[in-house]
């Protein structure tokens, strides 16, 4: 299949189309709430809250016996908020760390939901009780209606965190002096909270428990490397949860038997892994190569200066010096590399026998160069 | 009891006992969730080892997964190290990203075999008496026989480098002083937990090995500062939790390794409402006998103040003291009550008058002050 035929199927295939836009809408919604996770040190609050959610499902299911998404949806909802009061009030009131507080979470109300799960099936093998949805999402069989589902509460998620922009952006960077202006930073904090329990919550359908923490780190970091503004970041970030969103679904599509979720986490991580090197200023990259200029002009100059100190022993400034002794002086370091590198800016010149020496120039540049360090010596 | 029933239940208590050795170090060096990573990727290790030898059973699959632990906690350094993202996002990139890669390759390559991925998440605790193999002329659970030699490996470890674990855990810096390599000790622990993860999700699942080593270990630091007891009390717990587990499971007929988290779940909660230092109960009761003690002394002090002087009439009254210490009246009440009832301050007609007692309480706070 070649790129045509998947745009083709992209648009006019409906069911490929409806899970694309179900996968994007999440991974917009999940790339903008990631954002602020990322930045506030909440990456694995996704992954606890993802698990957390599986006793509220369970519950939700016990009392209303319904199987509706909308149902489920809000006892999932409710367990993660009640999970993270646990979360936060623990942390604050013990001396146990948070990520100590965050295993225990994660772990122990996943537990008791699977032991409901089980409970209501009356069938102790856990396999049967409806849990691999939850564990891996069913991207594959979104419907129309759970995408207008997702496009609504993450919608106005979204909508939320424009209309509180200020606000969460000083939540994030500088949570006293928000507070200190008179706002109440405690419930905004919590606002935000709950604004990504609803992105856990409308993830959880379409790529289950393990993959849903995954959307909530991945594109606010790879965003994080390419702009240190909150907004672009914010954008970049809902763009490549789309991205990502778009790609595994197509890639999905093609009959291979890939499940959706793990392709999605899979071109989300390309994306990350593409920003960590290639993004400009920050990515790894660019650093090593701009290390690698630093140290190469540093031996350059080291070497000028060296040259002019041994010459200074001489009548003529300009007394030619051999390579080996140059070495010798300089240290480490390809010093024939940075005498060439004198030689392109017509500093020095090579002589007979190996040696080389200053030009006028190279005389000129090397006296300025150490004169802060004669003044200093005066 | 049915023989099966305690073998379920021994291999819950092994289980416990081997995933809370490392765990306490664990919770100890704020590393909590590295288990929740390492449990996940240890899946990756086992495809592979499996399309290498094409051979559940061969014990190369446990190298493969313990090898992915370990690849699983340098990556995240590697990743951390470049200082692009924080420690916490490292760990949440690296592990769902591994996780997908075997996901992936197990619905590509491994169809069919008996290798689901929710077995692996879940675990399936029933069916493991089931699974026999002969040791020393008698067939006993594979299951228990793993997880025993998991433990003891573990217990060996752990006695062996009991010195260098406890001081690179509390005093990291002297631990490098004095010359013990704290990379080494940390990938030592680490490539203990991963082992153990890779032994213990075959019985209780990937995500509940996480109950098994945080919790029992965060409420045994909630129980002592000693880390010897802290060792035995979370040993201890888990085990608990793991036979309580079990037979809440049998009473509901649910899933016992679901069971068995909640039950350690609900330990910790107990200790965490009723340890006796650290528990949230007994520290908002030192909170509140601090407070009236404070209000005593700020009382004593108020009386010395104004003992002996014309306005000791109006100022040393019980129903001045709103004006001027800014009490509630009934906080008021009780502090006066109080500090009656310890001798501190006699009250004769709405006047308040300090005691012997009284006084040298005030002169030795307001000599300690300065």
């Amino acid at each position: 299949m070649n790129l045509l035929e998947l745009l083709h199927s992209l648009l006019f295939d409906h069911t490929v189309r409806t899970v694309a836009l179900g996968t994007a809408t999440l991974g917009v919604v999940s790339g903008v709430l990631g954002s602020f996770a990322v930045l506030r040190k909440q990456s694995l609050l996704g992954d606890a809250l993802s698990h957390a959610a599986l006793p509220g499902v369970a519950i939700a299911y016990m009392l209303t016996q319904s199987k509706s998404p909308i149902v489920l949806m809000l006892g999932a909802g409710v367990a993660g908020i009640l999970a993270i009061l646990l979360l936060i009030n623990i942390t604050r009131q013990t001396r146990l760390k948070e990520d100590s507080v965050l295993g225990i979470v994660l772990s122990v109300f996943f537990g008791f939901g699977l032991l409901l799960l089980t409970f209501l099936q009356r069938n102790p093998d856990a396999r049967q009780a409806g849990l691999n949805t939850f564990l891996f999402g069913q991207a594959a069989t979104l419907l129309t209606r759970d995408v207008l589902t997702m496009a609504v509460f993450g919608g106005l998620a979204v909508l939320l965190v424009a209309v509180f922009w200020k606000e969460f952006k000083l939540l994030s960077f500088d949570r006293e002096f928000g507070a200190s202006l008179g706002l109440p930073m405690a419930r905004i904090d919590i606002l935000l909270t709950t604004l990504l329990v609803v992105a856990v919550v409308i993830g959880l359908q379409a790529v289950g428990v393990v993959l849903m923490s995954a959307m909530l780190v991945a594109p606010g970091a790879a965003a994080r490397q390419w702009t240190d503004h909150l907004g672009r970041m914010t954008l970049l970030s809902a763009l490549f949860g789309a991205l990502a969103g778009v790609a595994g679904a197509l890639l999905s599509s093609l009959g291979t038997g890939l499940s959706t979720g793990p392709v999605i986490v899979l071109c989300i991580s390309i994306i990350v892994l593409f920003s960590l090197f290639l993004a400009p200023n920050r990515g790894l990259l660019w650093n090593y190569l701009r290390q690698w200029s630093n140290r190469s002009r540093l031996r350059t100059e080291a070497v000028l200066e060296n040259i002019y100190l041994m010459s200074s022993q001489h009548a003529d400034p300009r007394h030619p010096h051999a390579v080996t002794a140059l070495e010798a002086v300089s240290g480490a370091g390809n010093v024939r590399r940075s005498l060439e590198e004198l030689q392109r800016r017509g500093l020095a010149t090579p002589h007979s026998d190996n040696k080389w020496a200053l030009t006028m120039e190279g005389v000129r540049a090397a006296e300025t160069h150490l004169q802060p360090a004669n003044k200093d010596k005066k | 009891m049915s023989s099966a029933q305690i073998e379920i239940q021994l291999i819950g208590i092994v289980v416990a006992a081997a995933c809370a050795l490392p765990g306490v170090f664990l919770v100890l060096r704020g590393m909590a969730m590295m288990s929740d990573a390492i449990s996940h990727t240890v899946l990756l290790g086992i495809v592979l080892g499996f399309l290498v030898t094409g051979d559940l059973e061969s014990p190369w699959l446990m190298f493969g997964a313990a090898a992915m632990g370990l690849l699983t906690v340098s990556l995240t350094e590697l990743l951390n190290r470049t200082r692009l993202v924080k420690q916490d996002a490292a760990i949440g990139l690296v592990f769902p990203a591994l996780f997908s890669i075997a996901v992936i390759l197990i619905s590509r390559f491994a169809r069919g075999v008996h290798l689901d991925t929710d077995a692996v998440l879940l675990g399936e605790l029933a069916f493991a008496p089931f699974d026999r193999l002969m040791l020393l002329g008698a067939l006993l659970p594979r299951s228990l026989v793993v997880m025993s030699i998991i433990a003891i490996v573990n217990l060996v470890c752990l006695l062996a480098f009991y010195k260098e674990l406890k001081l690179a855990t509390f005093d990291a810096g002297l631990a490098a002083a004095l010359g013990f390599s704290p990379a080494l000790i940390h990938y030592g622990l680490m490539g203990l937990v991963s082992i153990t993860a890779v032994g213990a999700f075959d019985a209780v699942g990937s995500i509940l090995v996480v109950a098994f080593m945080v919790a029992p270990a965060a409420a045994g630091y909630l129980l002592t500062d000693k880390l010897e007891r802290m060792l035995l009390y979370s040993v201890g717990l888990g085990a608990l939790g793991a036979v309580g587990g079990y037979w809440m499971a049998h009473l509901m007929d649910a899933n016992i390794a679901g069971s068995m988290a909640t039950v350690i779940g609900l330990l910790f909660l107990l200790c965490l409402l009723f340890a006796p230092q650290r528990g949230l109960l007994a520290v908002s009761a030192r909170q509140r006998r601090q407070r009236w003690e404070f209000a005593q002394t700020m009382l004593t002090i108020h009386l010395l103040h104004h003992e002996g002087t014309p306005e000791a009439e109006v100022e040393n009254r019980v129903d001045h003291l709103h004006d001027h210490l800014r009490w509630e009246p009934a906080f008021a009440q009780g502090v006066v009550q109080r500090a009656d009832e310890r001798g501190l301050v006699r009250l004769e007609n709405g006047g308040l008058y300090l005691t012997d007692a009284g006084r040298g309480l005030a002169t030795t706070m307001l000599a300690d002050k300065r």
